[in-house]
């Protein structure tokens, strides 16, 4: 008796008889945005706003304003080790920000008990999707693991003008695949009851984004 | 130009009305009419049952009757057959080893055109009333069938002459383009989600308020109309043809006497 | 070229739950009589229809995306074996480990080691729908390890007694808002009682729930959306977080992949990731996308297996017309068209696959001779609205007609019926025939069709026919048939002009030319038809 890896082979090329020679794809859809910056910003916000995200305009000198606000209710949030500190604003009597090592075998990482005591998670992103109101985490040192930004129920994510992009296919060409990615668009959802959406399930049920010029 | 009518099966023993309102459009603009007497079906019931030997002869029979006549083009007031001949028949003869009547029926159904698609692709025809006199003051309301919707690509072709005839009144139903059930042998093979699919057609078709429901296929209107008549619904089907020959002069009478039924189920 | 001509293989069909056990039209006729369901349906089925419309339409290259997902993923099945094992390669190169499964049982088989290899005896799963193929929940349960659906609407599958999913993309459609608070009192521990019928509220007892789960069972269980050949990524598209807690928090990950899942390129993702979601749930994209290739270091589970699963996707391969069944995306959209799908409802299809996809799915995986599955391809008007919203353009009415032929095929082979002239197939048989021998000759219908007056005496003073026998009796369940007329088209058209020549000789007229010079004329009859009778919808 053969293994199952070679019998299934061979059975697919026994399938195979008649040696299908499919026309090589055509890609004819689009791969390159025709819009502007600002347009690409404009439908970004709009399609964030249609799937329920919070969407605030920041700059350098406001970015830590912002945050400070959206923390307000925050006693303890996680950031990502490599986040940009300037974008933070200073922890208080009765708030602060944990630092996460990005290895959860390494010393300084979060066990899942302590990000789910967390009130909030901040991070950056790689690239954004305006067709489609898109983030893509990269696991890039600004944006950590993935754990960070799935246990906490409040997501600040910052996304730098320059990452924004129209098109899928553009975002696509942006990600480092051996990496991991994570994709979100809007706040965890479910749409099970009824085919009626419902922001908020198992993932952050707040998402926050920040565009930051 | 000559026209070879195909009449098809259903037309032509069920609904000769149809045929006859169809060679009257086709006579006013002009035109030779003829009627290949070999003629009997595209083919589509067995193919669609799954019959695919028993469907050869009757491909065959197709394309001998309309290869015994000079002709230009064919039409037929069908969306179904039509899609059939193009769609089904080169692949039955090719699969009964008959490569040349596969040739040949591929000829003639690139040929054959469905009523609207006549009309207006090559008589250039874009209102009802002034071009083919057509008159018909109803309240009328279209069913799109599925085979010229979705295999033909017919679009709003049948439905656009409908709403530009004479004195007619037009109003659509909600899901126009769901299918009435009918299916073929899928109408009793499968006759209680079809009886399902059909009432609420049916009952679109009532909300509309309309006293005519028409279309492009009278397999579909035999289905639906049977429907109504279930229901003792005062509402009539015809086929699209008959209200594009109505004029004036000569109507189509469709309030005739609501038969009287003995209750079904 | 036919394929006995060739040497056709013998297939191997699957095992598991890709069977209609019983015929479809009986099926149905029960779930018909359910009210709520066709209800639930019928609401649910709209609304998802206007929503996959508003967002398909709105991209100006959504033809291109079908016409690029189409042949890519006619690639994939060309070269399947190449693919799989760059797959197999670039998975294992990045840590993960690979199983072959020839059909469901053996997969199951592998999935319990892999498990009890752990020493846990819960796990988290993630929707899939190969695993609801394996019934592996079902064999888990036989050698005490529960799985826990995590998915919301499996969930409440999973919750209610004895039901089982009935909808690809969201299993409990047959369920409504109030059904679902019911279960979620009942069976959900210490729930608030008053737990309203919000949807809201629910999503919120099932958050509270799963909560502890996620963060303490070390084995996830999942399907796959999109494995990516040449670098042995994985891909899973989600809504919830549900997907992410299973693909992020555990120790270990055992991945369910039928073979045809396959992409060859991450590029080609860019296509996929644009149909999947849009035509699915109707979202421009769903709120969560995982991809990971291979291990990665202090992220994310360390044991990585996928189980390569046959189980009769090579026997819908060797299928020339059937193939491209494998090419589908399980998107669901093609369900949330169907006019049959609506009012039958999953369940009917017996099989994990419902819907116009099943319909030629299960036939083909799991053998169109067995159990009832050849009633499947019948259970279609053929009105062809899921060809339309395919997303990876499998021609599903095609499909089903050829399936169709082999059904016929399969009960020919057979013999003599059971039922004997009583029994439906023979009557089919029977009607076939008759219409065979009719149809094969004009003459033939010219002098049978003379018999048409003769056909009033049935209608009587109705004027119509209101019960037939036998198999036709169908038809007149739910209609009557209007009466015959006096006399055919044909026999009258002999008589009044019958004597045309067939011969006339000359030139033919240019139909091409003409249908140039009349190219804009549909536009402008649609222009005019909405001039003369703008369209006013009544009774809304």
């Amino acid at each position: 008796m053969t293994d199952a890896k070679s019998e299934i082979l061979g059975r697919i090329r026994a399938s195979l008889w008649d040696s299908p020679q499919p026309a090589e794809p055509v890609r004819t859809y689009r791969r390159v945005s025709d819009k502007g910056q600002e347009e690409i910003i404009e439908i970004l916000v709009d399609r964030l706003i249609d799937y329920k995200a919070n969407v605030y305009h920041e700059t350098a000198e406001t970015i830590a304003g912002r945050i400070d606000e959206l923390l307000a209710k925050a006693s303890r949030y996680v950031v990502p080790a490599g986040l940009d500190a300037a974008w933070l604003p200073e922890d208080t009597a009765s708030r602060s920000a944990v630092t996460d090592s990005g290895n959860a075998d390494k010393p300084g990482a979060l066990s899942v008990r302590e990000l789910d005591a967390v009130d909030a998670v901040v991070t950056s992103s790689t690239v954004s999707c305006a067709e489609t109101g898109t983030i893509a985490l990269n696991s890039n040192p600004a944006e950590g693991r993935r754990a960070i930004t799935l246990v906490p129920d409040h997501h600040i994510c910052v996304v730098p003008v320059e990452t924004i992009v129209e098109l899928i296919p553009e975002t696509v060409a942006r990600l480092d695949i051996e990496k991991p990615i994570t994709w979100i668009s809007g706040p965890s959802a479910t749409s099970d009851i009824e085919l009626i959406r419902v922001e908020g399930v198992h993932g952050p049920r707040t998402l926050d984004v920040i565009i930051l010029k | 130009m000559r026209v070879a009518l195909f009449s098809t099966c259903i037309v032509d023993a069920m609904y000769p009305k149809v045929a006859a309102a169809t060679v009257s459009v086709l006579e006013r603009l002009g035109h030779e009419v003829v009627f290949p007497q070999g003629q009997t079906c595209c083919s589509q019931m067995h193919v669609n049952s799954g019959y695919f030997d028993d469907a050869y002869p009757v491909v065959k029979t197709h394309v001998k009757a309309f290869s015994e006549w000079d002709f230009d083009v064919a039409v037929a007031p069908s969306g179904s057959c039509v899609a059939s001949l193009g769609h089904q028949q080169p692949m039955i003869a090719e699969r009964a080893g008959d490569t040349a009547t596969a040739t040949a029926a591929a000829d003639l159904a690139a040929r054959t055109f469905e009523l609207s698609q006549f009309l207006i692709d090559i008589c250039g025809i874009t209102d009802a009333a002034e071009q083919l006199g057509s008159y018909f003051p109803e309240k009328v309301t279209f069913h799109a069938s599925c085979h010229g919707m979705r295999l033909l690509r017919l679009g709003t072709r049948q439905e656009d002459l409908v709403r530009t005839v004479g004195g007619l009144e037009y109003t659509q139903i909600e899901d126009q383009d769901q299918c009435c059930g009918f299916g073929g042998t899928f109408s009793f093979k499968n006759a209680d989600t079809s009886g399902a699919m059909v009432a609420d057609k049916v009952q679109h078709i009532e909300e509309t308020g309309a006293s005519v429901c028409t279309g492009g296929d009278v397999s579909c209107l035999m289905n639906i109309g049977g429907a109504l008549s279930r229901k003792e619904s005062p509402v009539q089907t015809v086929h699209f043809a008959e209200i594009l020959a109505s004029t004036k002069e000569n109507p189509l009478k469709v309030s005739g006497p609501v038969s009287v039924t003995a209750g079904g189920k | 070229m036919t394929a006995t001509a060739l040497g056709m293989p013998q297939v191997r069909h699957g095992v598991g739950n890709i069977f209609e056990h019983e015929p479809f039209p009986e099926y149905a006729k029960r779930e018909l009589k359910n009210e709520q369901l066709r209800a639930n349906l019928g609401f649910a089925t709209h609304k998802i229809r206007t929503k996959r419309d508003a967002v398909t339409s709105e991209l100006p290259d959504w033809q291109d995306l079908r016409t690029a997902g189409s042949m890519i993923k006619q690639q994939v099945m060309a070269n399947l074996d190449t693919y799989l094992e760059e797959f197999e390669r670039n998975f294992t190169a990045k840590g993960g480990h690979v199983h072959w499964a020839r059909d469901a049982h053996e997969a199951n088989e592998i999935a319990l080691k892999l498990i009890q290899a752990e020493g846990v005896t819960e796990v988290n799963k993630i929707k899939s729908m190969a695993t609801a193929e394996t019934g592996l929940n079902e064999y888990l349960e036989e050698f005490g390890i529960h799985a826990i659906e995590t998915d919301l609407a499996e969930e409440i599958v999973q919750l209610g007694d004895n039901d089982r999913p009935s909808h690809i993309l969201v299993p409990a459609i047959h369920r409504n808002r109030t059904e679902i608070r019911d279960i979620f009192r009942r069976k959900i521990e210490g729930v608030n009682p008053n737990l309203s019928d919000d949807p809201a509220e629910l999503a919120e007892a099932s958050r509270f729930r799963l909560r502890e789960k996620f963060l303490t069972n070390k084995v996830a269980i999942s399907g796959v959306n999109f494995g990516i050949a040449d670098t042995g990524t994985m891909t899973i598209v989600e809504s919830e977080g549900n997907g992410r807690m299973c693909l992020t928090l555990p120790d270990t990950l055992i991945t369910f992949m039928g073979v045809e899942k396959l992409l060859p390129t991450v590029q080609d993702l860019e296509v996929f990731t644009q149909l999947l979601p849009r035509s699915s749930t109707g979202e421009r994209m769903n709120p969560y996308t995982s991809m990971w290739t291979g291990v990665t270091p202090g992220d994310g589970p360390q044991n990585l297996h996928v189980i390569l699963m046959d189980n009769g996707r090579t026997a819908v391969l060797a299928d020339q017309v059937g193939r491209q069944a494998l090419n589908c995306i399980r998107c669901s959209a093609c369900m949330n068209v169907c006019p049959v799908y609506e009012r039958a409802g999953g369940h009917a299809y017996g099989s994990t696959y419902p819907g116009p996809i099943g319909a030629i799915l299960s036939p083909q995986l799991g053998g169109i001779e067995n159990e009832h599955n050849a009633t499947l391809p019948f259970a279609s008007s053929l009105c062809g609205a899921c060809y339309d919203a395919c997303p990876v353009k499998i021609n599903i009415p095609d499909v089903l007609v050829h399936l169709r032929g082999k059904a016929v095929d399969a009960e020919k082979a057979q013999g003599e019926f059971a039922g004997g002239k009583k029994d439906p197939h023979y009557q089919m048989d029977a009607i076939m025939f008759g219409a065979k021998k009719l149809f094969s000759s004009g003459k033939l219908m010219g002098l049978a069709t003379k018999g048409l007056p003769v056909s009033k005496l049935v209608t009587g003073k109705k004027h119509k026919i209101s019960k037939l026998p036998g198999l036709v009796g169908g038809w007149t369940d739910y209609r009557d048939i209007p009466e015959p007329p006096s006399t055919s088209f044909r026999n009258q058209w002999k008589k009044e002009r019958g004597a045309a020549p067939k011969r006339v000789g000359g030139s033919r007229v240019d139909v091409a030319a003409l249908m140039e010079a009349n190219k804009t004329k549909v536009a402008e009859a649609h222009a005019k038809a909405e001039a003369a009778n703008p369209i006013i919808k009544e009774a809304q």
